[in-house]
């Protein structure tokens, strides 16, 4: 299949190892990968936010980018993150509606049909549940709201993890309750954010996983963010880099992305958190 | 609107009644979260709550298709209010009642005030009335010498205490026993000193004293959860069967109503009937229903008033995609679900009506007048995590009503604030690949920022909302975008095939 990549903003900027991950996991199950390179954002913080006639050329962007990738043959459109596909699949024709651009929102419901979470990309449409990942960590999954209740991702999160060599999957309490994040809501109500964060926090600690992983860049930041701060030890990691992890070792995640030096040693957690495999930054 | 005064309920002076708190929901929401009783108990009984609820809608085979028949009868009846409440006025005065129409809630209250005073009563009593504590019903009876005394229990606990309500269901869920008691033995007249916290003798003191007032009342003032079109009947479900006694007993009855209350038929109140209790207090069926059509010679009220309340629900009608707020039977599910609520409980929304449902209706029913408008901080009181669109038995798209109502706040901005500014400055860089590619390249400085920690963990505001409690991870030293250049050229594509191929 030819599939193209989202790499969303945050994971562009900020999160590299996700859209990495994706990539070289599709292209290790034999996938050509396209990096539509003019893309930026799918305009989620505006729509989210309440800037829809703001967020309209953001929208109209990443249509006409995404379009021109299907016009050149890619057979589906991937993301890492939940959210962002949440934002294509329900919020782009709904602003093009608003703005009264009926083109723009057929436009944005043809390329919403072929746009993928990445799971979703994995078990529906390419019909794998494992893809020979090797990941020996105790790992936890938070579901994130939007893959969860927006995308209806379901299990498949879990099945694909299920089917990781080496990775021991430890149930997370209360794990369909939102950590707090919500974009701009993490600033302008900072406070019952953080609340709702603790006690996520909590159930994760509670876990004794070694590792939080979920679908979407932005919620790990926020939970990692508030783990960092605890010095508690435990890492996350995006779903798309355990996925993308394989006992041959692959090095190359964690040779360019990262903070500081010592960023990472101090978030480790014992030997095994300190192989090859351990591909999560350290928050 | 109203400033509140310790012991003494507030006085509603805006037109439009309790709709707008007196702050922000970030400031009002600070209290709260201070508040470590308060979240103790509400985290306690939204997840006791939250438990039965989930038990008894798992029973239900065809509860999707329940919630969709609720789904379209509202939408059926917004498609057609105006009809369907004049059928009801026909129907009701054909059978003996009167019918009056309010525009506001000073409206309403005037009415009711005037119907009160004709009769000649110098105390009511009271149940089940969201619409009337909306209104300010019960300060504009005080100021007219009336006194109202209000009977579901946890509403007495709530008026007791010179409280407001923080939950359309339990509106005292934000009190525990131990509370209870103190507000009895303070407030109640002739209440056995001995009083404890038991549940059971709670029970009994709030039913002595409230007997009293059952036998000597002459007027009885409820609300109302569903109207049906057809027959003009009006119908009350409740818990404790207080209810019963205020709509039999009394020989005036006053039923103060949002227009947005009608069904249009008998078998439209019966999916109703089954989506409100499971979805409210967790039950397959709440223990009393009562139904009553105009008056009946020689059994019960034999004067019956009928009062229609818009306030600023036409408006609501008037918008699309708004309107579905409407739809709304205040079954409660949205808040007990709402992770936000459960921190902050009801009193931080401002409005009478809280959570997820309250923070796009209320903004609704008074309009968003300006940025420094409290109401328009409500639609932000929300991760938009989509609990509340699960968990609603008629399917409002609150998620969806959310953002709308975001998009109403920020059209309310008179000039351009920082928020904007930063919004469409970001828009620009967004659409503009090669502003994108520069932007990306000012985060170097955030690797400067977080130093040799690799850690961010102070910024200045409004960016020390995150910072105060979470480290942000220093920029990477390569985005993507240099990744993929590096990795793959300058092509967008990769090359055909497996590149590290194993597994094909
Ligand atoms: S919005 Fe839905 S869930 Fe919330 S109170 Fe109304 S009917 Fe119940």
């Amino acid at each position: 299949m030819r599939i193209a990549v989202v790499a969303t903003c945050l994971g562009d900027a900020m999160f590299p190892q996700a859209p990495i991950a994706t990539v070289q996991l599709l292209e290790r199950l034999g996938h050509e990968v396209v990096f539509p390179a003019d893309q930026t954002c799918c305009g989620q913080m505006h729509v989210n936010t309440g800037y829809l006639d703001t967020a309209l050329p953001v929208v109209r962007h990443h249509v006409e980018v995404f379009a021109g990738a299907l016009d050149d043959g890619v057979d589906a459109i991937v993301a890492p993150s939940g959210s962002c596909v949440g934002c294509v699949r329900h919020q782009h024709a709904m602003v093009a509606r608003r703005a009264g651009d009926e083109g723009l929102a057929q436009a944005a419901e043809h390329g919403a049909a072929r746009t993928y979470e990445l799971s979703e990309l994995l078990v529906d449409v390419l019909g794998l549940t494992d893809v020979g990942a090797y990941y020996p960590h105790r790992v936890t999954y938070h579901p994130t709201c939007h893959s969860l209740r927006m995308l209806r991702v379901g299990d498949k999160p879990l099945q694909l993890l299920r089917h990781v060599r080496g990775l021991q999957l430890v149930e997370l309490p209360e794990a369909e309750v939102c950590c707090g994040f919500g974009g701009t809501f993490a600033v302008k109500n900072a406070e019952t954010s953080t609340a709702m964060l603790a006690d996520k926090m909590a159930n994760v600690l509670s876990s004794r996983a070694e590792v939080c992983t979920a679908g979407d860049s932005s919620c790990l930041m926020h939970i990692g963010g508030g783990l960092s701060r605890l010095r508690s030890g435990v890492r996350t990691v995006h779903l798309a880099e355990i996925l993308a992890s394989t006992d041959e070792g692959d090095a190359s995640v964690d040779a360019v992305v990262g903070g500081g030096a010592g960023s990472r040693s101090t978030q480790r957690t014992g030997e095994a958190a300190g192989a090859a495999h351990g591909h999560g930054v350290a928050r | 609107m109203t400033t509140v005064q310790l012991g003494m309920p507030t006085v509603a002076s805006d037109p439009h009644g309790h709709l707008r708190g007196t702050e922000s929901f970030p400031k009002a929401a600070h209290k709260a979260l201070a508040d470590t009783q308060l979240r103790r108990n509400l985290g306690h009984a939204t997840r006791t709550i939250r438990a039965k609820r989930a038990a008894v809608v798992g029973e239900v085979d065809d509860w999707e298709e329940l919630r969709r028949a609720g789904e379209s009868i509202k939408a059926d009846t917004m498609a057609r209010l105006p009809e369907l409440l004049v059928q009801l006025e026909e129907q009701v005065t054909a059978r003996g009642g009167h019918v009056h129409w309010a525009r506001d809630a000073e409206e309403a209250n005037r009415i009711v005030v005037d119907l009160v005073r004709g009769t000649g009563a110098d105390e009511v009593v009271k149940v089940k009335s969201m619409a009337t504590q909306e209104t300010g019903l019960n300060e504009a009876l005080e100021a007219a010498g009336v006194a109202a005394f209000e009977t579901d229990l946890a509403e007495l606990i709530v008026q007791l205490s010179h409280d407001r309500p923080s939950h359309f269901l339990v509106p005292a869920i934000h009190r525990n026993r131990a509370e209870i008691r103190e507000i009895f033995l303070r407030e109640m007249p002739g209440v056995d000193p001995a009083l404890t916290d038991e549940p059971r003798r709670l029970a009994m003191a709030a039913r002595a004293h409230l007997r009293r007032k059952f036998l000597t009342a002459k007027v009885g003032i409820s609300g109302v959860n569903f109207a049906v079109a057809e027959t003009g009947t009006l119908s009350v479900v409740e818990s404790e069967g207080n209810g019963r006694m205020c709509l039999t007993l009394p020989d005036t009855l006053i039923t103060v109503m949002g227009v947005e209350k009608v069904v249009p038929t008998w078998s439209d109140l019966e999916v109703f009937l089954q989506l409100l209790p499971r979805s409210s207090t967790g039950e397959r069926m709440n223990p009393y229903t009562s139904t009553w059509t105009g008056v009946t010679p020689g059994d019960g009220p034999q004067t019956f008033h009928l009062v229609l309340l818009d306030n600023g629900r036409s408006n609501v009608l008037a918008s699309p995609d708004g309107r579905q707020a409407l739809h709304c039977i205040r079954c409660s599910a949205c808040l007990n679900v709402c992770p936000v609520y459960e921190r902050t409980g009801g009193h931080a929304y401002g409005s009478i009506y809280p959570g997820p449902i309250g923070a796009v209706l209320s903004p609704q029913l008074t309009g968003i007048s300006g940025p420094d408008d409290v109401n328009a901080s409500l639609p932000y009181a929300s991760s938009l995590c989509g609990a509340c669109f699960d968990a609603c038995p008629v399917r409002i798209d609150i998620p969806h009503l959310l953002v709308q109502q975001r998009a109403e706040a920020v059209a309310a901005h008179t000039r351009p604030t920082a928020q904007d500014l930063t919004m469409q400055a970001m828009a620009i860089a967004m659409t503009t690949p090669a502003r994108f590619k520069f932007a990306e390249k000012a985060l170097g400085l955030g690797r400067v920022l977080a130093g040799r920690k690799g850690r961010i963990t102070g910024l200045p505001w409004p960016m020390s909302g995150w910072t105060n409690a979470r480290d942000l991870p220093a920029p990477p030293q390569e985005t993507f975008r240099q990744w993929w250049s590096r990795t793959h050229g300058d092509t967008q594509r990769s090359g055909a095939g497996p590149s590290t191929g194993e597994d094909a």
